[in-house]
């Protein structure tokens, strides 16, 4: 089967004059990491809350697992997993508890809920914790805690609203193993994220902002396709270089990076290393390397800012 | 039959968890015992309509053996109580402005006349002319703050109060109008009605006050989101919801009821199956108006609003304070929509009249009614969507 388990065309979403979502189109493939990447207010929440039935669209159409939304949403329930921004279990249950409420609700038989309990507990390493409440519980994790209850009842399709904004960099590497686990045993996640280590990791990439989505693809797609080349730039004064360089229409961003400068030059400059130095720049750079592009290069082509920054 | 089980189970679970998390909240676990324990104290001992010692001021002008025994007699009543005496009219009524005392009483200087005249009429030697001003003249005044209508009415009951003592024995004394003949309250203990109304206003105030905060709580603490994402179906998270409370609407009718026997003597003459009948549908009805009021709040501060909102009319309407039958016309309708009306009459016709079940089976039905309508709005106001 390789129909898309989601299909949105035209998805709008308004809040009064706001138009949080805007027109989206959007496919995803069975067995597939997507990722949904952009700044705070962009609208992901707001699309991951459409996708899963618990926002009415404006205008468009969303089939999810071959449920048309919002008409189906009550059959696409049992299918779904999904994982709130907000810690969304109760705080005043301990962990056991937390798991088993989720799994009752569910109808999962009491044995088969106890087997499927201690088999999370122990894949999201939440024994050690196991009748502690939740409200006491770390950031990253209630995170794991959310993630084992979302998946209790093994959904085909898994909705990921930010999950590791509270895990450090190495829990955040097991927590990614443990998706990659899910899309082994036959699942699809969509994951919201504003990390650009994070975005790497999917098989397939939204950006968006401000309710638009500007770029969608694999990451390699994306950064072979981004439009520009990328030249990191020693200089003894970056200040004053950065805004020459801002200044001139080849040049699509310069970030400081540390001690260096990274320039986005359009990719209508075949050798922009040479280019460069051509310029009469002020003062002149002590070195000129090409560098590899990464998501965040492609994000700042696509959208025109950094993540998190606002809009120039 | 699945299907059925299947939603059996998905009730119990969200009971299970309300019933641990309430195992969690010692506060409000507290208060379950301490509301219904406290207010019946309060209730059961303050609230008097019987009234009585009333501080009055005394201004006797005529000073004589005479009008001291009259001040005797009146204070003898205990109606009144004079706490201040004074010779000076402007005095007594300065007294009743500053609001120290609530009437003053007034005995002039010829009192001895005006009683021997009074006396010949009270002893009936002859009927006096309606329009002899000098033998229709009372014995004495009283000037009364007729703001409160429940004290002015007690003081103008005195109006009426026979003379006969301070003239002969009380051999002499005229035969009532009317025989009356109290039942079921004969000492007239205001405990005696207000301990069972207590059961519907405190019942109202915590099952109304749990439920309607029980919804909007999962929203304000985020767990909506999680919640409305499962298969969980409106009705059965309503009922999740109120079956924890049932048992905690029994309990404190049994402290109500249990310490109103033994601490002011509130006999339980009916059939405890009426009562329990009676007191379930009300604690159903209760509960469904709380969730309904969940459904329309947003936040818990706004719950708590709207359970006063119901809460005090409950209190005034209901024929707790006032006799039902004394109210205007749109006030008893209104009265007659509130579950808190048709417990007090049931409850109070159980444990006072020795009333059967078919005799309070019209309320009992009625709360249920609403009890039924109420889940059912409450079940199709809950969306499970976010907009
Ligand atoms: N219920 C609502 N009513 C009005 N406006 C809303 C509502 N929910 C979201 N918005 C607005 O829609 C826009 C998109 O919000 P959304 O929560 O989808 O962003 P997000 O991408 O998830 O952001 P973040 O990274 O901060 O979670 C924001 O401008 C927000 O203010
Ligand atoms: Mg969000």
């Amino acid at each position: 089967m390789t129909e898309p388990v989601i299909e949105a065309r035209a998805l709008t979403r308004r809040f009064g004059d706001l138009t949080a979502v805007d027109a989206l189109d959007l496919s995803v493939d069975p067995r597939t990491i997507y990722g949904f990447l952009g700044p705070n207010g962009c609208g992901k929440t707001t699309t991951l809350r459409m996708l899963t039935g618990l926002l009415t669209p404006s205008a468009g159409t969303v089939t999810v697992l071959g449920h048309q939304l919002p008409r189906d949403a009550e059959r696409l329930k049992r299918r779904i997993g999904y994982m709130t921004q907000k810690f969304s279990l109760y705080d005043d249950l301990t962990v056991v508890e937390n798991l088993g409420f989720v799994a009752e609700i569910y109808g999962l038989g009491h044995r088969a809920a106890r087997r499927r309990i201690s088999a999370l507990l122990s894949t999201y390493a939440l024994e050690p914790m196991c009748s502690r409440r939740a409200g006491r519980m770390s950031g990253g994790q209630r995170q794991r805690l959310a993630l084992a209850a979302a998946t209790i009842h093994e959904p085909a399709l898994l909705f990921l609203d930010e999950p590791t904004s509270a895990v450090d960099p190495e829990n955040r590497r097991d927590f990614w193993e443990r998706l990659f686990d899910l899309v082994d045993a036959g699942a699809s996640i969509l994951v919201s994220t504003h990390y650009m280590d994070e975005a790497e990791r999917c098989h397939r990439l939204a950006i968006m902002e401000s309710g638009h989505k500007r770029a969608d693809g694999s990451p390699a797609e994306l950064m072979a396709g981004m439009g520009a080349r990328v030249v990191e730039v020693e200089a003894p004064n970056l200040r004053a270089l950065k805004q020459q360089l801002s200044a001139l229409p080849q040049i699509i961003s310069a970030a400081q990076l540390g001690s260096r400068l990274r320039v986005l030059v359009a990719d209508r400059i075949a050798d922009p290393v040479a280019w460069l130095r051509a310029q009469p720049l002020q003062p002149t750079p002590t070195a000129l390397e090409p560098a590899r592009p990464s998501l965040e290069d492609v994000f700042v082509t696509s959208t025109g800012t950094h993540v998190g920054s606002h809009q120039p | 039959m699945s299907a059925v089980l299947q939603s059996a189970r998905r009730i119990l679970a969200i009971l299970s968890k309300e019933l641990t998390q309430l195992r969690r909240d010692r506060t409000t676990l507290g208060m379950v015992i301490m509301i219904p324990l406290i207010q019946l104290m309060l209730f059961g001992y303050a609230i008097n309509t019987n009234v009585r010692q009333i501080p009055v001021a005394l201004v006797d002008q005529a000073n004589t053996g005479l009008s001291r025994v009259l001040a005797q007699m009146v204070e003898a009543t205990q109606v009144v109580r004079f706490t201040e005496r004074t010779l000076d009219i402007t005095a007594a009524q300065e007294a009743i402005v500053a609001g120290r005392v609530r009437a003053a009483f007034i005995i002039p200087s010829d009192l001895s006349q005006r009683v021997a005249r009074s006396g010949s009429v009270g002893a009936g030697l002859a009927t006096p002319p309606s329009t002899d001003e000098q033998t229709s003249r009372p014995v004495a005044q009283w000037i009364v703050d007729g703001s409160d209508t429940m004290i002015a009415g007690a003081i103008k009951g005195l109006g009426a109060m026979p003379l006969t003592e301070l003239l002969r024995p009380p051999a002499n004394r005229t035969t009532a109008t009317f025989a009356v003949a109290l039942f079921f309250n004969p000492e007239q203990r205001t405990a005696i009605n207000i301990v069972p109304g207590l059961v519907a206003v405190i019942l109202t105030m915590t099952m109304v006050m749990f439920t309607s905060a029980a919804i909007v709580r999962e929203s304000e603490r985020g767990n909506m989101e999680m919640l409305i994402n499962t298969p969980v179906r409106p009705l059965e998270l309503m009922l999740g919801k109120i079956v924890p409370y049932i048992a905690i609407g029994l309990v404190q009718t049994a402290i109500i009821l249990l310490l109103g026997h033994l601490i002011f003597s509130v006999p339980l003459h009916g059939s405890l199956l009426a009562l329990a009948g009676a007191t379930l549908a009300f604690i159903g009805a209760s509960l469904a108006l709380g969730l309904v009021l969940s459904t329309i709040a947003s936040n818990q501060l706004q719950a708590m609003q709207m359970t006063v909102f119901i809460l005090l009319p409950s209190i005034l309407l209901s024929g707790f304070m006032f006799p039902y039958e004394g109210m205007p016309v749109p006030a008893q309708y209104i009265a007659e929509v509130l579950p808190a009306t048709h417990f007090m009459r049931a409850i109070r016709a159980v444990m006072l009249r020795d009333a059967g079940p078919t005799q309070i089976a019209g309320d009992t039905l009625w709360l249920l009614g609403f009890m039924l309508v109420g889940l059912l709005i409450a079940s199709l106001r809950f969306k499970k969507r976010l907009d």
